[in-house]
C-alpha cells in the first residue's frame, strides 16, 4: 500500500509497481481510495501481488509506504479525526518505508514487530541524477520521487528493476530517452539503497513466473472494460456529464476516439445526456452514456421515453456510489439497485445487468446493446465505484463467445409510407426503420400511440401497447441464456450459500477460496440480471441450499428485498456495508465465518 | 432499394392524413404550411428529413408532416435532435417547440446548443402562454401583462430568447411571424440552407388564451392607422449576414445591431432574419478527428462495425 496527500503521485507510483509485477508473470489485484478533493487530502492506493490467482484486496498489508506522516498516524491534528492511519494495518513481519525527512520515531510508531526502512527520498535522488550527469534542480526532479518509492518496494520484495524502466520507456517514448536514463539512474540509485538498508531479506517476497513467450498481461480497470465493451459492440455515440466514478469510462473513450467510429459528447447535463442518447439510438446508433446515482436521477424520464418509444437501447452505464444526494463523491456502494429496477414514472419493460468482474463487465456492456436492439428498450449496466476504479490483471479480454445480434428490420419492400412501427406482435417487437430509409417514415412519441405512432387515449389501443411492451420482459425472460442471469459458483451441495451480485464477487471468490483451504464448503449465488429477474431459477437454488448469507454493500440489503419480492424467500443472515468502502476478502471471511458460527442475523461491517 | 422520387415534391408532399387538433385560428397551422413549403422548395424527400418535437401544442406537429418525426419530452426536444444528427448526419433534422418547452424547462439546452453549432434547425412556436395546460404565463410573457386565465398580472418578466440566443452562440438567428407563412418559409429555406444551428422565433397567436397578443394586435388592426405591429428588418436595409467571418469586430457589431433589434416590442416588432454567421460546424469539426477518412457525409451509425476489433487498446494496457 502506498499513502499519501492527493496530488503525490500515489497514483503514477502504483500504477508502475503493479504494471511492472505483471512483467513478471504475477497476478495483480489494485484499488484506490481517495478524497472527493484536488491536492492535499489523504489517498492511498492498493496493491495485491500474488503468485496465484486473486481478485481483491485483503487485510493487512505486507508493505506500506507512506509519503506523509498521516498516512501513518492519521489526521490527528484534524479537528474531527477522519482515520487514524495505517500503521495498525500492517501484518506482523511487515515492513513500513518512510521518507527520513518525516522525522519518524521508530518508538511512536508503537510496532516492534514490523520492519521500518527510512529511506533519505532526496538523498537517492540527488544521487541518480549526478550519476546520469544531470545538475539537480528539485522543481524538475521532484517528480521521480515516485520512482523512488516503485524501485524502494521492488527492492524489498525480490524484484529486479528491468521492467519498471522497460514501462518508462514504453510510456515516455524513443523522443524523451534521455529522461528515461534519469529515471533509470534514481532507480538504481535506490534500488542499491535499499539493498544495503536489508540486514535480513524481507518476509513476504515474490517469484517471478517462468518466462512461457506469452504477451505481458494487461492492467485492466472496470471502466475501461465497459468502454472496450461498447467499442467492440459498434457503439457510436456516448455522452456524459462529468462526475465521480463515471467519468474515467467516458474520457477513456475520449482519448481513443480518433481511432474509432464514435462521437464522445461533453454535455451540458445528464438529462442531456440520456435524451441525445435516445435521439442517437432513434436515429441509427448503438448509443450510450455513462453516470452515477446523481445523474441517473436525472435520467428517469429519458429512459421512460426510450420505453414507449421502443427506442433500441440507449446503453446506461450507472456506476453506484454513496448516496443519498451528493453523499460520498469518491466512494462506493451498491445502493441504486432499487432505483435501476424502478428508473421512472409509468411502467415499462427495460433490462438490468450487474457485472461481478472484468471479462464480465465487457461481456454484458456487449450484450446490452445487442438486447437494446432486440428488444427495443433501454438497457442499465449496474456497475460502482470499486468495479470502475479498481484494477485486475487478465491475459486479455476474450471475445470469440460474443456474438453480435440485432432486431427486426423494417422491410422497404412492403413499405407504403404507412409504416406500423408499433405493431402488436406476439415477441412484444416490432420491425423498425431508420430516418433516411424511404418507405419507413414513421412518428412516434411519448403520448400513448397506435401501431402507427399517434397519440391515442383509447382504451382498448392502451392496453394492446402497454401488453405489447410489457411482453418483451418474458422474451427476454425465455431467450437470454441462464448463465447470463446468474450462476451458481462452487460445489452445489455446500453447506453454506453466499447470495450476491455486482462489484462484491472478488471478494466473495478469494473469500471462499480461503475458506475452503481451511475446510469450510460454501458456495457462491451470483446474479447478473435483476431485471427481469430469473425467480424461479433463483427460488429453486436458494430451496435447494441448506444455509444462506447475503452479503451486499449496502444498508437496506437491496437485493434481499428483490429476491424476497420476487420469490417469497427471505435472507435473514446478512454481510451488510454501508461505509462506503468495498469488501475485502478478509471482510467477507469474517462476515461469513461470523454467520457460521450463528446467530449474528443482520451484520454489519465497517472498514477497520 | 431506395426508391426513386420522380416526383417533384410539393407542400402537399409533406401534409400527412392526420387531422390536427389544434384550435380554429391557432398560429400553429401557418407554420406547418411553412415548413411543408420550405422542405418542398428544398426538394428534400420525407425521409431524409427527421422532426424532433417536445411537449405542448406545438410538439404535436411531426404527427401532420410525412418525415420521420419524433415527438419526445417536455423540453428536451433539442438534446433528441443533437443526437440524432450526430448519429446520422444525412439526414436533415428540425427541431420544434413552445415557448415553455424551450425557454422555461428546455432553457438549458437551448442554451447549450447554440454552443455547438450543429447543423439542425430549430423553431420556437412564442406564444406567451402555456398553452395544452390552459393558459398559464410562459417565459416570454411580459411582466405586468395579464392574458386571460391567469388569476394575477405575471410578476416575473420575460426573457429576450433573441437575445439570449446571440450570447449563447447560434449562427443563425431570425424571428418570423405565423400569419406570414410565406415568410416564414422563406427565412426557413435559408436556416435549413445555413451550415451551423439555425434558430427562429416564432410569434404565433393563441386565439384562445392570449387575448393581448392577438391576430388583430400583430396586424394592427386594433388601431386607427391600421399599420401592422410586425415588420421586416431588411425593409430598414438591415443585414444580417457577417461577410468576414474572421473578422470579430464585425462579428460584434453585427451582434449588437441584432441585439438593438431584439428588446424592441410593442408599436414595432422587427421579425426576419437578425443575425448570420458562417463558421464550421461542430459536425464538420467533429469529422476532421479522423483525418485519415475523406468521407465526411456518412451517418456515424453506418461507419461503426459492432464486433470491431479492440485488440490494440487492450495491448495498451499491457
Amino acid at each position: 500500500m502506498i499513502g499519501g496527500p492527493q496530488g503525490s503521485g500515489i497514483n503514477v507510483s502504483a500504477e508502475v509497481f503493479a504494471k511492472a509485477c505483471l512483467r513478471f508473470g504475477l497476478n495483480v489485484f489494485a484499488n484506490i481510495e481517495y478524497h472527493s478533493n484536488i491536492m492535499g487530502r489523504h489517498s492511498f492506493f492498493r496493491v495485491r501481488i500474488s503468485e496465484n490467482e486473486i481478485h481483491s484486496h485483503v487485510e493487512p498489508v505486507d508493505l506500506l509506504l507512506a509519503l506523509d506522516r498521516e498516512t501513518i498516524f492519521g489526521d490527528v491534528d484534524a479537528p474531527f479525526q477522519t482515520h487514524n492511519g495505517h500503521i495498525h494495518r500492517i501484518s506482523p513481519g511487515g515492513g513500513l518505508i518512510v521518507d527520513s525527512e518525516l522525522d519518524i520515531d521508530p518508538e511512536e510508531l508503537g510496532r516492534d514487530d514490523i520492519h521500518i526502512y527510512s529511506l533519505p527520498y532526496e538523498q537517492v535522488l540527488r544521487e541518480g541524477v549526478a550519476r546520469a550527469g544531470v545538475q539537480f534542480q528539485a522543481r524538475r526532479h521532484d517528480i521521480m520521487r515516485n520512482m523512488v518509492s516503485v524501485a524502494a518496494s521492488f527492492a524489498l520484495v525480490g524484484l529486479d528493476t528491468d521492467p519498471i524502466i522497460a514501462i518508462l520507456r514504453e510510456r515516455l517514448g524513443e523522443r524523451r530517452a534521455s529522461l528515461v536514463d534519469l529515471n533509470a539512474a534514481v532507480i538504481d540509485v535506490t534500488h542499491g539503497y535499499m539493498h544495503s538498508l536489508l540486514e535480513e531479506p524481507f518476509g513476504p517476497t515474490l517469484t517471478p513466473a517462468p518466462a512461457d513467450g506469452r504477451p505481458h498481461r494487461a492492467l485492466v480497470r472496470g471502466a475501461e472494460a465497459v468502454a472496450l465493451g461498447k467499442l467492440h459492440a459498434g457503439c457510436s455515440f456516448q455522452t456524459y456529464y462529468p462526475i465521480a466514478p463515471a467519468t474515467e469510462e467516458s474520457v477513456f473513450l475520449e482519448r481513443i476516439q480518433s481511432e474509432f467510429p464514435i462521437v464522445v459528447l461533453q454535455a451540458e447535463d445528464e438529462i442531456a445526456c440520456i435524451n441525445q442518447a435516445v435521439g442517437a439510438a432513434f436515429g441509427g446508433a448503438r448509443a450510450a452514456t455513462s453516470t452515477a446515482g446523481p445523474g441517473f436521477a436525472l435520467m428517469l424520464e429519458g429512459l421512460g421515453l426510450a420505453a414507449i418509444t421502443e427506442t433500441p437501447g440507449p446503453v446506461v452505464c450507472l456506476y453506484q456510489r454513496g448516496g443519498p444526494s451528493t453523499g460520498l463523491p469518491t466512494r462506493g456502494g451498491q445502493t441504486d439497485l432499487r432505483l435501476a429496477l424502478q428508473p421512472g414514472h409509468g411502467e415499462f419493460p427495460h433490462i438490468v445487468v450487474a457485472p461481478g468482474d472484468l471479462q464480465e463487465c465487457f461481456d454484458l456492456t456487449f450484450e446490452a446493446f445487442n438486447w437494446g436492439d432486440e428488444y427495443q428498450l433501454p438497457v442499465v449496466v449496474l456497475l460502482d465505484r470499486h468495479m470502475a476504479n479498481s484494477n485486475w490483471s487478465v491475459d486479455g479480454l476474450e471475445v470469440d463467445h460474443l456474438e453480435v445480434r440485432s432486431g427486426p428490420r423494417f422491410d422497404p419492400l412492403n413499405g407504403n409510407g404507412k409504416f406500423e412501427r408499433h405493431e402488436v406482435t406476439e415477441s412484444g417487437v416490432s420491425p423498425r426503420s431508420v430516418p433516411g430509409e424511404p418507405g419507413g417514415e414513421f412518428v412516434t412519441t411519448s403520448d400513448e400511440h397506435t401501431t402507427y405512432g399517434k397519440i391515442s387515449e383509447s382504451i382498448e389501443n392502451r392496453m394492446e401497447q402497454m401488453e405489447k411492451r410489457m411482453r418483451k420482459l418474458d422474451t427476454i425472460a425465455a431467450e437470454v441464456p441462464d448463465g447470463l442471469k446468474y450462476e451458481l459458483h462452487g460445489d452445489p451441495e455446500a453447506e453454506f450459500t453466499v447470495v450476491a451480485w455486482g462489484s462484491t464477487k472478488g471478494a466473495i471468490r478469494d473469500a471462499l477460496a480461503s475458506l475452503g483451504r481451511r475446510g469450510i464448503s460454501a458456495n457462491y449465488l451470483q446474479l447478473r440480471m435483476l431485471r427481469p429477474f430469473p425467480a424461479e431459477a433463483v427460488a429453486r437454488i436458494l430451496n435447494e441450499s441448506k444455509n444462506l448469507i447475503l452479503v451486499e454493500d449496502n444498508f437496506t440489503g437491496q437485493l434481499g428485498r428483490l429476491i424476497a419480492a420476487e420469490t417469497g424467500i427471505t435472507i435473514e443472515d446478512r454481510v451488510l456495508k454501508y461505509d462506503g468502502r468495498p469488501f475485502s476478502q478478509t471482510e467477507v471471511e469474517h462476515g461469513v465465518e461470523r454467520h457460521i458460527a450463528g446467530g449474528v442475523g443482520r451484520l454489519v461491517l465497517s472498514h477497520p | 432499394m431506395p426508391v426513386a422520387q420522380v416526383e417533384k415534391l410539393t407542400a402537399r408532399s409533406f401534409a400527412s392524413d392526420v387531422q390536427p387538433d389544434w384550435c380554429p385560428g391557432c398560429g400553429d397551422f401557418g407554420i406547418i404550411n411553412a415548413v411543408r413549403q420550405a422542405l418542398a422548395e428544398l426538394q428534400i424527400p420525407p425521409h431524409m428529413v427527421a422532426i424532433v418535437s417536445g411537449i405542448g401544442c406545438s410538439g404535436k406537429a411531426p404527427h401532420y408532416i410525412t418525415t420521420y418525426g419524433f415527438h419526445t419530452l417536455h423540453g428536451r426536444a433539442l438534446p433528441v435532435a443533437t443526437g440524432l444528427k450526430l448519429a446520422n448526419g444525412e439526414v436533415t433534422v428540425l427541431a420544434m417547440g413552445g415557448d415553455g418547452d424551450g425557454y422555461g424547462i428546455g432553457a438549458g439546452y437551448f442554451v447549450n446548443t447554440g454552443r455547438r453549432n450543429l447543423d439542425i434547425t430549430y423553431i420556437v412556436f412564442n406564444n406567451g402562454v402555456y398553452g395544452l395546460t390552459k393558459g398559464q404565463a410562459s417565459p416570454t410573457q411580459i411582466k405586468g401583462q395579464q392574458t386571460k386565465s391567469m388569476a394575477e398580472p405575471a410578476i416575473q418578466d420575460a426573457i429576450n430568447p433573441i437575445g439570449l440566443a446571440l450570447s449563447a452562440g447560434y449562427t443563425f438567428v431570425a424571428r418570423a411571424y405565423a400569419m406570414d407563412p410565406r415568410g416564414l418559409a422563406k427565412i426557413l429555406v435559408e436556416a435549413i440552407s445555413h451550415r451551423g444551428t439555425a434558430y427562429i422565433d416564432v410569434l404565433q397567436p393563441c386565439p384562445v388564451y392570449n387575448d393581448i397578443n392577438t391576430m388583430e394586435w400583430f396586424s394592427g388592426r386594433d388601431r386607427d392607422p391600421r399599420v401592422p405591429r410586425v415588420y421586416d428588418v431588411a425593409s430598414e436595409g438591415h443585414e444580417p449576414k457577417v461577410q468576414d467571418p474572421s473578422d470579430a469586430e464585425e462579428i460584434v457589431a453585427k451582434k449588437q445591431k441584432a441585439l438593438q433589434y431584439s428588446f424592441a416590442w410593442g408599436d414595432r416588432i422587427p421579425i426576419g432574419t437578425f443575425f448570420q454567421l458562417e463558421q464550421p460546424a461542430y459536425d464538420d469539426i467533429m469529422f476532421s478527428r479522423w483525418p485519415d477518412e475523406p468521407d465526411t457525409t456518412t451517418s456515424m451509425y453506418k461507419r461503426a462495425t459492432p464486433g470491431q476489433d479492440i485488440s490494440a487498446i487492450v495491448d495498451r494496457l499491457r
